[in-house]
This record gives C-alpha cells, sequence and structure tokens, in this order.
C-alpha cells in the first residue's frame, strides 16, 4: 500500500500502558509523534494504519474493506490483535491514498452489499480521520461501519455518526467490575456511547467476546444483555467464541499473556449465553 | 432433402404426438448453436421443481460405491489386458441392466479398464506391470515391431535441447506418451441429425477435397475425412449392440441423452485423453425434455432419472495410467467437464430446467469430482440459479465457476471448457494441448548461467552467471528474459513434433468426425509457478536478495534482508509483475509458428503438477525452499495472501485474459462461517464474491468452502469421506484418492477464514 513516510520516532519514549500506568490518553501518545504527524492525524488527513483486509461476513454486511487503525487505550486480556495498540507502530498513511482504495473497491461492494469498516485498535482514537472518510464514503455511496469499544465515543463527532450507516459495538463485560478485568477501563463511557447512537437510531450490532472464567458468569451475560435490551436500535447481537490464535503475537511481542490455557467456550456455554441474549428478544448469533 | 427430415417426420409411433422443433438454418447444414437458440426454454425459476433420485438411480449408484472401495485399494478395480480398446472392441457391458435407462460402458463391465496403447506402448506395459497384470507378448511384438506408436514417433523428431528442457523438469507433462485430449467433439450432433446424415456430409466434405490440387496438407486431410467416416460407421455398430440406431436422429428425451452419451462413449472406448470433456449439453438436451414433458409422457421424476443415470456414467470413465502420470494429473481425472448455463448472444440466459438437473446429481447420487461440472457465469445469470449454483459449491466443493462475458466475446455463446479452464467453440475448434513450462526453474537458470540448480548440468544455451553479491533487478530480469527467449523457441518446437505425430499416430478419427470440415486450432502452452516467479522478483526489486553459492560457484540458496510485496494482496508493485512475466512470454512464444498454423495461446494453470515442479526445484529468491509445492495454476503463494480471499482473487484477476486465451485458473479455499452465519447468509456472501470476481475480469474460480479440520480427518479415516470432493486446480477430486503428499499440500493452502 502507498504510504507516506513522514519520519516515525522508532523505539525509546514509548508509554507503556499495559503496566496501567496514568499517562495513557491519546493526547499522551500523540505526543511522541512529530508536531507535523500529529497535526496530521489532528486533521484527518493521515491515518496510522495497521493493515487491511478484504472480508466477507464478518464486520458488517457483504464484502468489506475493513480498515485496522493502530492505537488503542484498551488492553483486553483476550485480545487477538496487541499489536495494533500503539498509535506509533502503525504506518502513516494519506486519508487520499485510502480513499483510492476505496474507490477501487467501489465494483465488489456494489456487488456484495458490502463497504467500508473501520476497525483497530480503536477506531475513535483518531476520530478525524474516521469522520472524514466516512464523509468521503458517502459521497462514493459507499456504506461505513465503525467497529468500536465505546470508551472514547465522546470523540466521535456528530459530523462522523451523520456518515456512519452501522456500528459493531464491543460491550465487553455488564457489571462495571467485570469490564475493568477486562480491559482495565471503565463500562460507562461504552454505555453512554450506546444510549447516544440509539437516540441517533443508528443501528448497531452488538458483540460479546465469551471467555470462560472471564466473561461468562451468569450475571455478568445478563447485565451486558439488560443494557443492550433498552438500545431499541439493536439488530443482532454476535456472541464470539474466545479463541487461542492471538497467543503467538503476544509472545511474539514478549507480553505476558493472561489467558495461556484458557479453553475456547463448549457449545453448551456458548449456546447457554446465546439463550440469555435470546431471552431478552434479541436476534442472535 | 434437408439433412433433418427424420426429426420432421420419422416420429416414434409409440409415443404421443409432439410438436416439431422451430425450422430452419439448422436443418440445411450442421448448426447446433441455431436449433438450441431456436428451440430451448429459458428457465427463470429456482430449484423447487427438482426431483429427488429413483430408487433406479439409487440402486445402481449403491452397486458401484460398492465397488469403489476395492478399486481405491487396489488403485484400479479391474484391466482388460488383451483387448486394444476401439469403439467396437468390446461387447457391451451393464452395471445393473433392467434398472439402467441410460446404457454403455468402456468395457464389458464396469469400472474395468481398457487398454490404448496407439499412444505408446511403454505406458500400457508399465500400467499393467503396476497393476500386476500380465503384459501380452503378442501385443508386445506388434505394437514395437510392426505398428510404430506416437510415444515412438514423437522421440524419432525430438532436438536435444527439448530431451535436455524435459529431462530436468523444466518441461513436464507433455502428451508424448499419452493421448493429448482437450478436444471436445459435438457429441449432440448425433442425437440431433443422427449418424446417417453426419456421413452424408462428411462425404459432401470429401468430394470438396477430391477437387483441390493433393498437396501434403489436402492429402492429410482427404485421409482423416475418411477415418472419420469409418468412426462414424463404428459408433453405429457399438450402439445397435445395445438395441439402439442411431443412424436416424433420436426423438424421445431418452432417445437424446442415449445418443449424446453413445457418441461421447465411442470417444473415450477409443482415446485416453488426457482430458475428456463432455461439452456443453444441458440446455440442448433440455429441447427433447420439455418437449416431451409437454406431451404428457416424461415427468419430472423422468427427466432427472435421465440426467442422473447419465451422470453415473459420465462418473466412471476410467483409463489404464503409470503412477508418474497420476502424481502430475491426481485423483485419476477424466475431466468428463460439461459446460452450464452461460447467456446467449440475444442477452436470454441459457439456463434451463435441465442445467438445474445436472448441478442436482449432486445431491441425488453425492458429491463427486466428475463430470466436472462447470457454471459460465455472468452477473446477468438469473438469481434462482445463482444462488442454487452458491448452494451446491457451499454444499458439495464440487463445481467451479469461469467468466462467460469473457468466453462469449471471444468465442461466442456456444463454446465450452475443455479440461479445466480452456475454451472452444464446440465442433468448430480444437487445441493442441502443450502441457506448461516451469517458468521459475527458468529464473534460476538465468541466474546460473544455464545450469540446473540443483544438478549443475548445463541445460539452457550457456550464458554469463550472476557474479553480484546482491541480486539487482535491473541484471536479473534482462538475464531472465533472455532465458525465456530460448525456453519459448524449445517449447513450441516440442509441442510441434508432438501434434505432427499425435496426428499421424493417434488422430481423434470419432471426435474430429463431430467437428466441422475447417475448424480453429490453438497450440496450448502453459505457465506453472507465475506467483513465485512474481514474489522472487519483487524480492530482488523491493528487498536485498543475496545469492548463497556453493564450492562449485552455483547459486544454491538466497537470503533476503527486509520486506517486499508479495502477489495475492492487490498490490500492484508485484502484480504488475506478474502481467509483465506472463504478457512477454506469450510474445516469445508467438515468434514461433506452429504446426497446421495453430494459434499460439497459454494458460496459467498446473492441475496437481505444482506439486511434482515444486518438488524437481531448488530454493528461490522469495524464500521458498527447495522441493517445497509452487502454488497451484495462478494461485498466489500459501499463506502469502494476507488480504483475504477477494484480494487474492483480484491480483489473479489482473492477469489479462488476452494474453492467456487458454484460462487462468485459481484455487481458493474458505472455511463455511467465512462466508456468513447463516446458509442464507453464506449464499448470498457466495453470489456477491463471485459477481465481484467476474466483474473484476477474473477468468476462473474453484471454490472450496470446507474446514480445516474436515480434511486432516480425511487423511486419518479415509473411510468415512468416500465422497468428500474437493476442487485442487480446474478440476475436482475425491480427496481421499490424492497421495499424502498432495493431500498435505492441499492442507497447506491459505484457508479464508473471513
Amino acid at each position: 500500500m502507498p504510504a507516506v513516510n513522514l519520519g516515525l520516532p522508532s523505539a525509546g519514549a514509548a508509554i507503556d500502558l499495559v503496566d496501567g500506568s496514568s499517562v495513557s490518553s491519546e493526547q499522551a501518545e500523540l505526543a511522541e509523534l512529530h508536531h507535523l504527524e500529529m497535526e496530521a492525524i489532528h486533521n484527518g488527513s493521515v491515518a496510522s494504519v495497521h493493515s487491511w483486509e478484504l472480508v466477507t461476513a464478518v464486520d458488517g454486511p457483504g464484502t468489506r474493506m475493513t480498515l485496522f487503525l493502530s492505537g488503542c487505550l484498551l488492553r483486553c486480556q483476550y485480545c487477538h490483535n496487541p499489536d495494533t495498540w500503539k498509535m506509533r507502530d502503525g504506518l502513516l498513511t494519506t486519508l487520499d491514498d485510502l480513499v483510492t482504495r476505496v474507490k477501487r473497491y467501489k465494483g465488489v461492494f456494489d456487488a456484495t452489499g458490502g463497504g467500508l469498516t473501520i476497525s483497530g485498535g480503536e477506531p475513535l482514537m483518531q476520530p478525524a480521520f474516521v469522520a472524514r472518510i466516512f464523509e468521503e464514503c458517502h459521497k462514493l455511496g459507499v456504506h461505513t461501519t465503525l467497529d468500536t469499544s465505546g470508551f472514547l465515543g465522546k470523540s466521535a463527532s456528530d459530523t462522523l455518526l451523520d456518515n456512519l450507516d452501522l456500528v459493531l459495538l464491543d460491550v465487553k463485560s455488564g457489571i462495571p467490575e467485570t469490564y475493568r478485568e477486562v480491559t482495565g477501563r471503565e463500562l460507562a463511557p461504552t454505555v453512554a456511547f450506546g444510549d447516544r447512537l440509539a437516540e441517533q437510531k443508528i443501528p448497531v450490532w452488538v458483540r460479546f467476546v465469551l471467555v470462560p472464567g472471564l466473561t461468562d458468569a451468569v450475571e455478568n451475560v445478563d447485565a451486558v444483555a439488560e443494557i443492550v435490551a433498552r438500545w431499541p436500535n439493536v439488530e443482532r447481537v454476535e456472541v464470539l467464541p474466545f479463541h487461542q490464535m492471538g497467543e503467538d503475537k503476544w509472545d511474539r511481542l514478549n507480553l505476558p499473556y493472561p489467558l495461556h490455557g484458557v479453553h475456547p467456550p463448549d457449545n453448551e456455554l456458548q449456546e447457554r449465553v446465546r439463550d440469555q441474549f435470546r431471552a431478552r428478544g434479541l436476534t442472535v448469533f | 432433402m434437408t439433412i433433418t427430415e427424420g426429426v420432421r417426420s420419422d416420429k416414434d409411433a409409440t409415443q404421443a404426438e409432439r410438436p416439431d422443433f422451430v425450422s430452419d438454418p439448422w436443418q440445411d447444414s450442421i448448426d447446433l448453436r441455431d436449433f438450441i437458440q431456436r428451440n430451448y426454454t429459458p428457465y427463470l425459476g429456482d430449484a423447487t421443481f427438482l426431483a429427488g433420485p429413483t430408487a433406479r438411480t439409487t440402486g445402481v449408484w449403491a452397486k458401484l460405491s460398492a465397488m469403489f472401495p476395492e478399486e481405491r485399494r487396489k488403485g484400479v478395480y479391474d484391466v482388460d489386458a488383451t483387448t486394444p480398446s476401439s469403439i467396437t472392441a468390446h461387447k457391451p457391458g451393464y452395471i445393473d441392466q433392467p434398472n439402467e435407462v441410460i446404457v454403455g460402458l468402456q468395457t464389458d463391465a464396469p469400472l474395468k479398464r481398457a487398454i490404448m496403447p496407439f499412444g505408446g506402448w511403454r505406458m500400457v506395459a508399465t500400467s499393467l506391470e503396476t497393476y500386476g497384470y500380465p503384459v501380452s507378448p503378442e501385443l508386445e511384438k506388434i505394437f514395437t515391431d510392426y505398428r510404430k506408436t506416437h510415444n515412438t514417433a514423437v522421440f524419432d523428431v525430438y532436438p536435444p535441447g527439448v530431451r535436455r528442457a524435459r529431462n530436468s523438469h523444466l518441461i513436464t507433462g507433455l502428451p508424448d506418451a499419452y493421448g493429448r485430449g482437450r478436444i471436445i467433439g459435438d457429441y449432440r450432433r448425433v442425437a440431433l441429425y443422427g449418424v446417417d446424415a453426419l456421413i452424408a456430409g462428411k462425404k459432401n466434405d470429401r468430394a470438396e477435397l477430391d477437387m483441390e490440387p493433393s498437396t501434403e496438407d489436402i492429402i492429410r486431410a482427404r485421409e482423416e475425412n475418411s477415418e472419420q467416416i469409418r468412426a462414424l460407421k463404428e459408433l453405429v455398430q457399438m450402439a445397435a449392440s445395445y438395441g439402439s440406431d442411431i443412424s436416424k436422429p433420436a426423438v424421445t428425451a431418452q432417445e437424446a441423452v442415449q445418443w449424446l452419451y453413445f457418441a461421447y462413449l465411442g470417444a473415450v472406448k477409443e482415446q485416453n485423453g488426457a482430458a475428456m470433456s463432455f461439452g456443453r449439453n444441458a440446455a440442448f438436451l433440455d429441447t427433447y425434455m420439455e418437449r416431451d414433458i409437454a406431451a404428457g409422457v416424461l415427468t419430472e421424476s423422468g427427466a432427472q432419472e435421465l440426467i442422473d443415470d447419465l451422470v453415473i456414467k459420465l462418473r466412471i470413465v476410467r483409463f489404464l495410467r503409470t503412477p508418474e502420470y497420476d502424481e502430475i494429473f491426481a485423483g485419476d481425472p477424466t475431466w468428463v467437464t460439461e459446460s452450464l448455463a452461460g447467456i446467449g448472444d440475444d442477452g436470454r440466459a441459457l439456463v434451463t430446467k435441465t442445467t438445474f438437473r445436472f448441478l442436482q446429481t449432486l445431491y441425488n447420487i453425492g458429491a463427486a469430482p466428475e463430470p466436472n461440472l462447470t457454471v459460465l457465469w455472468s452477473d446477468a445469470l438469473p438469481e434462482g440459479f445463482k444462488r442454487f449454483c452458491a448452494q451446491v459449491s457451499i454444499d458439495t466443493s464440487a463445481i467451479q465457476f469461469e467468466s462467460d462475458d469473457i468466453i462469449r466475446a471471444e468465442m461466442g455463446d456456444d463454446a465450452a471448457i475443455a479440461c479445466c479452464v480452456s475454451p472452444m467453440r464446440v465442433g468448430k475448434q480444437m487445441q493442441f494441448f502443450g502441457a506448461r513450462v516451469n517458468a521459475v526453474k527458468a529464473l534460476l537458470y538465468s541466474i546460473n548461467g544455464g545450469k540446473d540448480e540443483v544438478s549443475g548440468k548445463q541445460v539452457a544455451p550457456a550464458t554469463a552467471p550472476n557474479a553480484d553479491e546482491v541480486l539487482s533487478y535491473d541484471t536479473v530480469f534482462p538475464a531472465y528474459l533472455e532465458t525465456l527467449e530460448w525456453l519459448a523457441e524449445t517449447y513450441v518446437t516440442a509441442l510441434n513434433c508432438i501434434h505432427y505425430m499425435h496426428d499421424k499416430y493417434a488422430y481423434e478419427r470419432l471426435e474430429m468426425a463431430l467437428h466441422d470440415k475447417e475448424i480453429i486450432r490453438t497450440m496450448a502452452c502453459g505457465i506453472a509457478g507465475l506467483s513465485v516467479v512474481a514474489d522472487s522478483l519483487s524480492a530482488i526489486k523491493y528487498a536485498k536478495v543475496r545469492p548463497v553459492r556453493d564450492e562449485t560457484g552455483l547459486v544454491v540458496d538466497y537470503t533476503i534482508e527486509g520486506e517486499f510485496p508479495q502477489f495475492g494482496n492487490d498490490d500492484d508493485r508485484v502484480d504488475s509483475i506478474a502481467v509483465d512475466v506472463m504478457e512477454r512470454f506469450m510474445t516469445m512464444i508467438r515468434k514461433h509458428p506452429t504446426y497446421r498454423d495453430a494459434i499460439h495461446t497459454q494458460s496459467i494453470l498446473t492441475i496437481t503438477s505444482n506439486v511434482v515442479y515444486g518438488k524437481a526445484t531448488g530454493n528461490t529468491p522469495d524464500g521458498r525452499r527447495k522441493g517445497e509445492p509452487f502454488a497451484p495454476g495462478a494461485n498466489p503463494m500459501n499463506g502469502r495472501d494476507t488480504h483475504g480471499m477477494l484480494a487474492s482473487a483480484l491480483s489473479v484477476a489482473k492477469l489479462p485474459y488476452s494474453e492467456a486465451q487458454d484460462g487462468i485458473s485459481l484455487t481458493n479455499t474458505v472455511v463455511p462461517s467465512g462466508l456468513g452465519h447463516t446458509k442464507e447468509e453464506q449464499i448470498t456472501s457466495l453470489v456477491g464474491l463471485i459477481d465481484a470476481f467476474t466483474s473484476a475480469t477474473g477468468y476462473h474460480i474453484n471454490v472450496n468452502v470446507l474446514n480445516k479440520d474436515t480434511l486432516e480427518d480425511a487423511m486419518l479415516h479415509p473411510e468415512n469421506y468416500p465422497q468428500l470432493t474437493i476442487r485442487v486446480s480446474g478440476y475436482a477430486v475425491n480427496f481421499v484418492r490424492l497421495t499424502r503428499e498432495q493431500q498435505m499440500d492441499v492442507i497447506s493452502r491459505t484457508f479464508h477464514s473471513h
């Protein structure tokens, strides 16, 4: 993929967020970048990109270009893309180049009912870019989807929401303590973002990652279901069984993997959890 | 008198009154396309009308299924080791006579293979020895001392350069010891016109030839014409031994299917061609089905039974082959390719109920690799049909898709696929099959001054070996082009020798009798290992590649420093290299005159030879290790296409069909959940993906919808998966009939999980 090399600092002054340090905000990480790059990311003419892929039947309807942005404030124990945590690890790529690629797949999107999905990392670490590329998509008639934890929902401008067709909203736990254990962060911002999406009537697909021993408690699932059930804009709930395919990425990054040895949930557990959602009248996969 | 008088007047008295087929011009000269266009009924609905198998169908199939395990264990079920096969050599054979609605076998018993020594005696003798059958000394004497074979003749005329290229695995799989195949007789002609009318037509051709001066070309054409007429007469005899008179046109639907099958059967009794494809028959047969159904003499179940029984026969076409042959063409394939659907020049879909019925056989008698059901796909096909195709593909992984838009633009709306991806106008065009060259080895030769990287032997003309410490694209690429120029010349030389002799010693009398007098011939060249070449050149261009030399100075390995773009990720930087190499090689091929002025073409297709080619090829500059298989066909290398299945397909779609008119093959595997949560969602996704691929000028795609676990379990417990079918490279195989090495190759391929 064509990319601009704006001379990223290669190593050193990283702020390690895994240790729970308090210096951990969008601004703090951005401060590491050269001010020109910072400005470009701020105004959304450039994004820090981890990778892209053409995917089908995940990340929204049809065949989609999923753009994975770099940078996330959450440190989910089950994260299968820990290599997307740091914004400085991404490849700086211009909005123009990415729009060119979206245009290239316009025919694919039309044939399959697909579109662009921005995932990550946490795409709302780079909200100006997301707003701008979604605006470009809508000019082209391309369907837009945002895959987010909602933790930075406040960063999403009204313009961004105006050009947003679908949100894949991760509700990682329904009990604040469990949410904190799973992600290292607070649950409340996600709920607030969900409420805002409900007010705006933007369709939502809720995702819940089922990890035995971590998120599978009956009361935790019930709490998620209760939150979700109050949003009439939720079209479906996807219960995603935890898998171990991320472990080698943690190893490669020399990070201690908290879920080593945990088995994926069996069918019985998956069905129990799905039934908990179904009991509230939700469409569940 | 029109040549179709029989159709109009000779109505079977035992049947109900039928309306005449719509008349003209097809009645004045052989013109199947015209007949179909004037008489077929497009079907725009969905699959709900289809019928399940009858008890007869299930019974006949069960009887055969009980024989398959023994065949799989022994390699062959049985062989008639003493009767050289011809159209009339064997007495009639049956599976379960009272229950067969369509009859005819290659020999006198099902799964009993025949010997076909005209291609080459050694292939016959080796096969018999392999499977423990006695080699008749008398036949051996005949086919070595008295009767020259194609194989002997070709080696009489090969120049040394061809032998060197062949021995070093630079050119492999050449049809110099077996039948070339890839010729589709227009078997429909027998059903529509009856053989008498066809013979009359050939006699007219002969009268014209007799008026021409007796040049070498004309003499050959006269001899071929005589052979064709002889073959047609034998075909009538063979059908008569089964109690059918095919000298006259078929009237009923049953007769149409039966006559068509007899014509095909005659071809596979006589020719052990690598690919014995069936043509494009569904819409043709459907006209008879519709007429009988309208007349009240055929039910849906009866119509389906005819197609099921035909397909059972097509599934048990067998040839006697050697283990070396099986390495290149794994899984005992016959490529009984039937081309389905497509759009007519007038915009009407060539989709009929019988098109659906062919696909339905995969449910009625289970999944199977043969016949090689090939859907000519266009986004303009009716939605109900597209969805049924996707459903069948998801359920069985047994069908393949080719771009109807590309094929129709080139050859009109009555073309069919021979083998895997080779399109031709039915009855109007044939090809001289040419296997393929190892484009990867050629690259290594160019670095080593023409020496083989494994044996160290000088194979290509000596040039200065690359002496750089770090390989430079500007040095490597021109040297590669020089080697390719030599290879193209050597390759066309080999093919000219082969096809001259094939025409002379193993002429396809019957298949050519079912062609027009004047036909188009193509010289079908091919490339293996294109993605390895592209990645290797990309590594040299975008990363630092250092050659590692052994004590003799031969480059035997490469170290790579840095990243480089890899084919299969819709990245123009490397995809353009693949396009460049294939275009240039095609240009080089075109410089050399061909036998019978055949039109030069090439394919990007490997069958399963990607495994043997890889085995014979050393380490490559892209990091591929010595002996590791190439990717099949035009596929990106296993595991390197990391941007999703469609991105992978879009890279392949950039290879221009105009420079590979013999086809470009892509095989993709996706896990079921990678297409959606529910069956409906999966069907919608697959329809969309194929539409997206063909709209982006993609030519061919095999789709496997499978979990890796299934294949791994099938390796451990083959007995539980007798009908597990997977697409490998333009064709399908029974997974459990592949060698372990080939099974591992399939399993190591990229499974797109989303």
